[in-house]
C-alpha cells in the first residue's frame, strides 16, 4: 500500500523535522530512515526531498551545514532549530487531532 | 557482462547527469552537488547489495525521480532563481567565478576607457557642445567601436596577426573622418557622421566571430548580438536620462546649474560607456534570457502587415498620389530598413528546420506589401527626380532604397520558393547574412567617395 500523493506532500514536513530531532541528518539519511521507520510504505521520490528541506531551511525550522564525510565529498548536513521545535510541537498536535478524530469515528464504525 | 568500451563508466555517466542537471535553471551549483551526494550514495548501497555498477546507476538515477518534475519543485521554491539570472556569481566551477571576475574588471576597464576617450580631443582645446560638435559626429564610433573590438578580440582568445588586421578599417576611418575639409554643416559630413559606424560594424562583427564568419552561423549570431545590444542600448540610455534629469533637478534645487556636467560628462562619456556595458550584458545573458528582438518582431510584423495593406487599399481606392516633399525618400527608406530588420530577426529566430507556417506566410506578405510600397514612391519620386538635382542626400538615399530593394526582392523570392517547399529555409538565412558586408561596403563608399564627389558640400 502506497500514499497518495497529497497525503506524501502533507506528512513531509512533520516525517522530516521528526527525523531532524532525533539528530543532524543529511538527505540521502533522512530517506532511509523514512523508509525504515515506514517499513517502506511511505516511499518518496528521492529528489522531492530537497526542495522540502531548503523550503524547511527558508522558513527557518532547520539549518544546513556543508561538512566533509569520510568519503572525502562534502556533505550538505540539516539540524533542527528552536522555530523547528515548536514548528514540530504544533504539527504533532494538529496530526494527533486528526488521528483521535479518525480513530474515534473508524472505532464507533467497528463497534456499530 | 559489460565491458567498460562498450559503456560508460559510471563516473561519466555521474558526470553527463550533472550536466543535465546543471542546465535547469532553477537548480544552482550547490543544489547539484547535493542532489550528486545522494545519487552516489544511493548508488554505492545498490551495489554493496550486488547490483552492477550501471544497473545501480539506473536505479539510482530513477529513483531520484524526473529532472522535469525535479526542476519543477526546485523551481516552486526559488522562483527568484528564474529571474535573477543576469549578473549572478556563476554557480559552476570555481575557475568560471575568475575568468568572470577578469571580465568584470575587463569590462570595467574598458568601458571607462571608452567614457575617457571622448574626453581626450578636449585636452586639445575641443569643446564638447561647443562649435567642434561636427568632429564628435564624425568621429563618435571612434572612440568606443575599437574598444568593444578589443573586448571581442579578448574574449575569443587572440588570433595573433589576424587580429592586427582589425586595426586598418578604423586606421583608415579616422583618415577618412578628418582629412576631409568639409563646409560648414554640409550634407556629406552628416552622411559620413552617420555612416562611418554602419561601416565599422563590420570590423566589430569581425571581432565577434572570431575565426569562423563563414561557419556554425557566426553572422547570424552576430546579427542577434546587434539585435539584443540595440535594444539593451535603448534601456540603458533610458536610464541614462533619467540620472541625468535627477541631476539636473537636484542641483536647480540648491540653484546651481548642472547643464555643463550633463553636456559635458554624463551625456557623451555615458554614450561610449554604454556600448561596452550594453555588449558585456547581451554576452552575458545571451543564453539565460529570452532574446527580445524576436519577441519584438513577432509583435510587430503581423502591425506593420496591416498597416501596409491599409496603406495600399487607401492608394488605391482613393489615387492620390504620393507628395514627393524633400524628406519622403528618407521615409520610404526607413519603412525598408525597418522590414529587412523584422525578415531578419524573425529568420534569427526560426528553427531552420520547421516546416513553413502561417507566421512564414505572414512575413512573405510583409515583404510583398513592403516593395509595392516602396515601387510606387520610387515611380513618384523617380518622375521628380529631375527637378530635385543629383545632391549628395539624395544619392546616398536612392542608393540604400536600392540595396534594401534587392535584398527584399530576394527574401520575397526565397519566401515564395520555401513555402512552396521548393527550398530549405536555410537558403534564406544564408542569403541574409550573406548580403551583410553589402550595407557596410556602400556605408564606406558614401564615406569614403561622397565627399570629394560632391565637392564637401
Amino acid at each position: 500500500m502506497d500514499l497518495g500523493k497529497d497525503l506524501v506532500a502533507a506528512s513531509a514536513t512533520p516525517l522530516v523535522l521528526s527525523i531532524l530531532a532525533e539528530g543532524d541528518s543529511y538527505g540521502y539519511a533522512i530517506i532511509k530512515r523514512v523508509t525504515a521507520l515506514s517499513g517502506g510504505h511511505v516511499q518518496w521520490t528521492d529528489g522531492m526531498l530537497y526542495p522540502v528541506l531548503h523550503r524547511l531551511e527558508r522558513q527557518g525550522h532547520v539549518a544546513a551545514r556543508w561538512r566533509a564525510s569520510n568519503s572525502g565529498r562534502r556533505r550538505k548536513y540539516y539540524r533542527i532549530t528552536r522555530g523547528g521545535r515548536a514548528q514540530l510541537k504544533a504539527q504533532r498536535q494538529q496530526w494527533q487531532v486528526v488521528d483521535n478524530t479518525l480513530r474515534g469515528i473508524w472505532l464507533k464504525a467497528r463497534t456499530a | 557482462m559489460t565491458t567498460p568500451a562498450d559503456r560508460l563508466t559510471v563516473e561519466e555517466q555521474i558526470a553527463q547527469w550533472r550536466v543535465y542537471l546543471r542546465r535547469r535553471r532553477a537548480i544552482r551549483g550547490p543544489d547539484v552537488e547535493e542532489l550528486e551526494g545522494h545519487l552516489r550514495d544511493q548508488v554505492a548501497v545498490l551495489t554493496d547489495a550486488g547490483l552492477e555498477a550501471d544497473e545501480a546507476f539506473l536505479v539510482a538515477v530513477k529513483r531520484m525521480g524526473s529532472l522535469d518534475a525535479l526542476s519543477r519543485e526546485f523551481a516552486r521554491e526559488h522562483s527568484e532563481r528564474l529571474w535573477k539570472q543576469l549578473i549572478v556569481a556563476p554557480d559552476d566551477a570555481d575557475e568560471a567565478g575568475t575568468s568572470t571576475r577578469a571580465e568584470t574588471l575587463v569590462v570595467l576597464g574598458l568601458s571607462v576607457a571608452a567614457a575617457l576617450a571622448i574626453k581626450v580631443p578636449v585636452l586639445f582645446g575641443l569643446r564638447i557642445g561647443g562649435g567642434d560638435g561636427p568632429f564628435f559626429a564624425r568621429n563618435a564610433s571612434l572612440f568606443v567601436l575599437p574598444l568593444l573590438t578589443v573586448y571581442f578580440i579578448w574574449k575569443r582568445g587572440s588570433g595573433g596577426v589576424r587580429d592586427l588586421w582589425l586595426a586598418l578599417p578604423f586606421a583608415a576611418a579616422a583618415v577618412f573622418a578628418n582629412v576631409f575639409p568639409f563646409h560648414t554643416g554640409s550634407d556629406t559630413e552628416a552622411l559620413t557622421a552617420l555612416h562611418l559606424p554602419i561601416a565599422l560594424w563590420l570590423a566589430v562583427g569581425f571581432a565577434y566571430v572570431g575565426t569562423h564568419w563563414f561557419a556554425d552561423g557566426g553572422r547570424m549570431d552576430f546579427v542577434r548580438f546587434s539585435g539584443e545590444l540595440g535594444i539593451y542600448y535603448v534601456l540603458i540610455a533610458l536610464g541614462g536620462g533619467v540620472l541625468t534629469g535627477f541631476t539636473m533637478m537636484m542641483f536647480r534645487a540648491i540653484e546651481m546649474d548642472a547643464g555643463w556636467l550633463a553636456e559635458r560628462w554624463l551625456i557623451p562619456c555615458g554614450a561610449m560607456g554604454a556600448v561596452i556595458v550594453g555588449s558585456w550584458l547581451v554576452e552575458a545573458k545571451q543564453s539565460v534570457v529570452e532574446n527580445m528582438a524576436p519577441v519584438l518582431t513577432r509583435l510587430f510584423t503581423p502591425l506593420f502587415t496591416v498597416l501596409l495593406l491599409v496603406f495600399l487599399a487607401t492608394l488605391a481606392w482613393t489615387g492620390s498620389p504620393i507628395n514627393v516633399e524633400r524628406e519622403v525618400l528618407i521615409g520610404f527608406d526607413l519603412l525598408l530598413v525597418l522590414v529587412v530588420g523584422l525578415v531578419l530577426y524573425a529568420v534569427s529566430a526560426r528553427d531552420p528546420q520547421a516546416p513553413p507556417d502561417f507566421f512564414d506566410g505572414l512575413q512573405l506578405l510583409l515583404v510583398v506589401s513592403a516593395l509595392a510600397v516602396d515601387a510606387v514612391a520610387l515611380a513618384a519620386i523617380g518622375a521628380r527626380i529631375s527637378e530635385f538635382g543629383f545632391t549628395p542626400n539624395r544619392v546616398a538615399a536612392i542608393g540604400e532604397n536600392i540595396i534594401l530593394l534587392v535584398n527584399l526582392a530576394g527574401s520575397a523570392w526565397l519566401y515564395g520558393r520555401f513555402l512552396r517547399r521548393r527550398a530549405p529555409f536555410r537558403i534564406l538565412e544564408q542569403w541574409q547574412v550573406a548580403y551583410l558586408p553589402v550595407y557596410s561596403a556602400w556605408a564606406a563608399l558614401v564615406v569614403v567617395m561622397f565627399p570629394p564627389v560632391f565637392g564637401y558640400r
